[in-house]
């Protein structure tokens, strides 16, 4: 992400961003002032002068040396809360963009994937405030001010600093990533190698071992292990490399400083009593400087979490608006749903569905049938407007879906998807999903007519019954009876089901396809399955 | 926390020289830092004093070269030593998981991970933590050693609030453990809350609670940021603490030593020696707080390797194996988090047998071969072969008796031929076996024929076709015993009747067991044995 695009997400913080640096700054300002004002207090009581000379250095120096602990942890505990504020300010609007996008236009990214970028990669902000941006903001003002003064003094000495600190600032760190990249280019592969080999050892152990292979196994593994030993071994030079250059420039610049300064004594151009100190205050510098090169590298790794990040956010808006106003019609009671000759796709450059068309009159109970990967479920995401037609229309009492708000087209389109999700919450908080308001009475409803209550009523916990993550804690029939009462329990007058009985042996299924369909009652249904068991009584459109 | 896991040492020699080369680095890093300030101060106390002209720069440019040397060496001995201690781990890991067999819980995906990236964090550990912690001992003691001459004093100021440092911060370490671990679970909640929600975006879209969600991710994040600056405020203070000491008593050192000079109780050169060196006593200690992480994070990976090498391997016998009648003597196997045994059997297989094992899913037919494998050892009861114990017998010899083939074989990432010799056989041997095992038409039909390169898993061949490679192994093994787990399990009826015929060729003159389902595979059998679960009586 670009500055200009990073600073709507640290303007709430501003403010505290900036008194963090503040509060840096002073803090190491105070370490490098502490160095710089005690040499020259200790050069000058070299002089013998009366003590009384003295005191303003002496009590600098004190209040130097409490002070830089005082600062450096309001700087810490300032620059947290605003890492944490940009975290929050991230977290939701991102969010905000990946609920415009679910499901179609997050079609490209793997769910493993997403999961990671939104747990890791969102945490990177963190890093990327207290561990990159105070520091190298810190650093640059600390460093100017000294090169400032000690130039003032020593114009060749102040030159060297300003120099040294590049290199450690910037040519260290670019030093070492240069680095990274060619370790990273022959260690990448070899990790690929490992993990690939470990996996087929693990997995194919029992075989190998009846096999007698398990040892020649292991010593290919070996073999790979000595091959990323080596290559981690050739990127030690470079690593000591910049630790020598580091130390170096601290030293380039206590020595230019040494000579310019005698010269300049010798001159008149320097006071004798400011030698030490523009001699020694590199040496404090250097101590502000240091872990700027371990800063660089965690940007490294925290910009490919942003640039991540980005990808979701520039990811494309899967619906497309038509001119109309936006309208929000009035339906009939049970509305009319029709399909016209439509032609849909999640994925550039591929097509689901092709010249599909079907009506789904009021009341009416109509089943979508085809072998699987036939395009039933993009159907159903045309209906409630996840996706929208590449050509044809869908149409809701004759008006195209597309000029409605897809929030409207799913107060009165409910979907069961295939992979209903549940929350890791209790039970009945999954229910009220569909309706936040509903009564204890409402939610027993609905779970009678999903015929799940009676289950729910043997639990000791109830309705606070805990469903685990994904649902886990509940068999594949009660997750599948749960999402059916919550979609029962909203207001939609048209139901979608998808595929409500997948994984389920066949006794089970039959009964909850006949469940299903008494408990929508008068409401309009769409079965989606390619089960022809259940067919009985329906309409049938095939796929 | 300790700061060096002394299994570190045990496990990983290249430890112990890395630590020997850090003292050795270490103590000369700390002798040219005093080289430098005597040095310094004695240039800058002629420039100012004495009146003399640019000093001899030469020595302090060989001291700064020698820094520079030392800091390149420490770095390269990090590195190098990294890599030596990740590699002699991941070798004992594999090794180790390896002997612990099959059904060994921890899931590949995971040691594959850590094996890789996880022991990486190792890598900080050596280069900036373990550095840091020997020479927060080393220099100090060898600073306090050469000032005590010069300035006893400051020596003792030093040496007094030094040992304080790590007090205090223990003593809030400690005050903050808890609290920081309180933090860490709340951290972990937020994110799982996080992804839940995320997941379920779809779900809350089509019930038009989405939008509502974003109010509450703000909420929550404003909580957890209100929860966590509370634990930061005391948890910073650790680092406060040694702030404050470390530059308020370099503050004191600097005031003392002025007024000292005053009173000419001491000379410039010591003094200046005394400010430059006093800062340095507390760098490294100061170095270690700020890499508590590094050391956080590599302890933290190698304790997941530790837990892994420290599960003891299965015990090994070392008896010949004998041939004779295979006895399962009330054989109960138990799988740990599971009440009901996973196997209960009692039977005598004679040999030359062919005896198929049946029974509803679950009931144990394949823990059944895996005991008899040694895969696993029975809670209860003993298995006998010719009269010995199972257990006795070394595996691997006793294995080499034993052809399997197991439901899904294990293909490799290489050629046909590779993948039926999996220890090598001349060319000749390998063609036989697959023949036999009606493999040698669709190999024939290959691009490469034997030398067809198969993906991860054999991937290009059909479950059938994996099934006759690894009936092929069986015949190229030629082993007395073989075992069959529901060979024909997942085939279509053509390909089924194949292996079978396969099957039937590989039976003849062996002692079989088989795992099997479908009646045209029992039939084949020369008696069924019925697994329920209970004890079942030998050929019942």
């Amino acid at each position: 992400m670009t500055v200009l695009r990073a600073y709507p997400l640290i303007k709430p913080a501003a403010g505290r961003l900036a008194l963090a640096v503040l509060a840096g700054a002073g803090a190491a300002g105070a370490a490098v002032a502490l160095t710089a004002v005690s040499a020259w207090l200790i050069s000058r009581a070299a002089l013998h002068p009366p003590v009384l000379h003295l005191m303003v250095a002496i009590v600098a120096v004190r209040a130097f040396g409490l002070s830089r602990g005082v600062l450096r942890y309001l700087e810490r505990l300032i620059g947290h809360d605003a890492a944490f504020r940009i975290l929050g300010d991230v977290r939701a609007r991102l969010f905000t963009r990946l609920e415009r996008l679910a499901p179609a236009g997050l079609a490209d990214f793997r769910r493993a994937d997403l999961a990671q970028r939104l747990a890791a990669d969102v945490d990177a902000v963190l890093d990327l405030v207290t561990r990159v941006a105070l520091p190298y903001a810190v650093a640059a003002v600390v460093g100017l001010a000294a090169v400032l003064v000690v130039g003032a003094l020593v114009p060749v000495a102040g030159l060297t600093l300003a120099v040294a600190l590049l290199v450690v600032a910037i040519g260290v760190p670019l030093l070492q990533r240069a680095a990274a990249r060619r370790a990273d280019g022959r260690l990448a592969p070899l990790r690929g190698e490992l993990t690939t080999g470990v996996v087929d050892l693990l997995h194919g152990l029992a075989d190998f071992s009846v096999y007698g292979a398990q040892q020649s196994r292991l010593s290919r593994l070996d073999d790979v292990d000595a091959r990323m030993t080596q290559a981690s071994r050739r990127s030690a030079n470079v690593a000591g490399l910049s630790a020598a250059v580091t130390v170096l420039s601290t030293g380039v610049c206590v020595l230019v400083g040494l000579a310019a300064g005698a010269v300049a004594v010798r001159s008149g151009a320097l006071p004798g009593e400011l030698l030490a100190l523009v001699v020694l205050t590199p040496m404090a510098v250097f101590e502000i400087a240091g872990p700027l090169p371990m800063a660089a590298q965690t940007y490294v790794s925290a910009r490919a979490s942003m640039r991540r990040l980005a990808e979701l956010w520039d990811a494309p808006s899967p619906l497309s608006s038509l001119g109309s106003s936006p309208a929000t019609p009035v339906f009939s009671d049970i509305p009319e749903i029709r399909v016209e000759n439509v032609t849909a796709g999640w994925v550039p450059g591929r097509t689901a569905v092709s010249g599909v068309s079907l009506t789904l009159p009021p009341g009416g109970r109509v089943a979508l049938v085809g072998p699987s990967g036939s395009g039933k479920s993009t159907v159903a995401a045309l209906l409630v407007r996840f996706l929208d037609p590449r050509a044809g229309r869908v149409t809701l009492d004759g008006t195209d879906l597309r000029s409605i708000v897809p929030e409207r087209v799913r107060e009165v389109v409910g979907y069961l998807p295939e992979d209903a999700y549940l929350f890791d919450t209790t039970i009945g908080d999954n229910l009220r999903i569909a309706r936040p308001d509903a009564t204890g009475a409402a939610l027993e409803q609905a779970l009678a007519s999903a015929r799940l209550l009676d289950w729910v009523r043997t639990l000791p916990d109830g309705l606070d019954t805990l469903v685990g993550e994904h649902g886990m804690a509940l068999s594949g029939g009660q997750r599948r009876r749960l999402a059916l009462a919550r979609i029962l329990l909203g207001d939609a007058r048209v139901l979608i089901l998808d595929e409500p009985t997948e994984h389920l042996d066949d006794e089970t299924a039959g009964e909850l396809t006949r469940d299903l369909l008494a408990a929508a009652g008068h409401r309009s249904v769409l079965l989606i399955t390619h089960r022809e068991a259940d067919l009985d009584g329906l309409d049938v459109v095939r796929l | 926390m300790k700061p060096l896991d002394p299994r570190l040492l045990r496990y990983a020699r290249a430890t112990r020289a890395y630590l020997v080369a850090t003292v050795a680095l270490g103590a000369v890093h700390a002798a040219l830092l005093i080289t430098l300030a005597f040095l310094l101060a004695d240039a800058i106390t002629g420039v100012f004093l004495h009146g003399a002209g640019v000093p001899q720069l030469l020595p302090l440019i060989a001291v700064v070269a020698a820094r520079s040397v030392v800091a390149w060496l420490q770095e390269v001995a990090a590195t190098r030593s990294a890599a030596a201690v990740k590699s002699e781990l991941r070798r004992r890991l594999l090794a180790h998981v390896a002997g612990l067999g099959p059904y060994h819980r921890t899931p590949a995906g995971e040691i594959a991970t850590l094996a890789g990236h996880g022991l990486d964090a190792l890598d900080a550990y050596f280069a900036r933590y373990l550095p840091q912690l020997v020479l927060s001992v080393l220099v100090p003691g060898l600073l306090l050693a050469r000032l005590l001459p010069a300035d006893l004093i400051a020596t003792l100021t030093i040496a007094v609030t030094l040992p304080l440092i790590p007090v205090f911060m223990a003593l809030v370490g400690m005050h903050t453990e808890a609290a920081t671990k309180r933090q860490f679970r709340l951290l972990a909640r937020l994110s799982h809350h996080f992804l839940d929600v995320v997941a379920g975006l779809p779900t809350l879209k089509l019930f038009g609670r989405a939008g509502a969600q974003a109010g509450i991710i703000r909420r929550i994040s404003g909580e957890q940021r209100q929860q966590t600056m509370r634990t930061l405020r005391t948890a910073f203070l650790s680092s406060l603490v040694l702030e404050l000491l470390a530059t308020l008593s370099v503050a004191l050192v600097a005031v003392g030593i002025g007024l000292r000079l005053v009173h000419g109780e001491l000379d410039l050169a010591t003094a200046l020696t005394v400010l430059i060196l006093a800062p340095e006593a507390y760098r490294p200690l100061r170095e270690v707080g700020a890499n508590y992480h590094a050391s956080a994070e590599g302890l933290a990976a190698v304790e997941e390797v530790f837990a892994i090498l420290e599960t003891p391997l299965p015990a090994e016998g070392g008896a010949a194996p004998r041939d004779g009648a295979l006895v399962f003597d009330q054989v109960e196997v138990r799988f740990p988090g599971r009440a009901e045994p996973a196997l209960r059997l009692s039977a005598t297989i004679e040999p030359g047998e062919i005896v198929a094992l049946t029974g509803p899913s679950g009931c144990g037919k394949s823990t059944a071969l895996a005991a008899l494998l040694g895969f696993v050892s029975p809670a209860s009861g003993t298995i006998t072969v010719g009269g010995v114990d199972r257990e006795t017998i070394a595996p691997t010899a006793w294995r080499s008796k034993i052809a399997w083939v197991p439901q899904r074989p294990h293909l490799i990432a290489g050629t046909v031929r590779e993948n039926i010799a999996l220890t090598g056989a001349d060319h000749d041997a390998v063609v036989e076996a697959a023949r036999l095992a009606g493999a040698d038409t669709f190999i024939a039909a290959l691009p490469d024929g034997y030398d067809t390169l198969l993906g991860d898993a054999g991937s290009g061949l059909s479950a059938g076709q994996r099934q006759r490679i690894a009936l092929a192994r069986a015949f190229l093994k030629d082993a007395p015993i073989v075992l069959l787990d529901e060979p024909t399990a997942n085939l279509d009826t053509t390909t089924a009747a194949e292996v079978m015929d396969a099957i039937r060729r590989l039976a003849h003159g062996r002692t079989v067991l088989i795992a099997a389902h479908r009646p045209e595979l029992i039939a084949l059998a020369d008696r069924e044995l019925r697994l329920a679960g209970s004890l079942t009586p030998a050929g019942a």
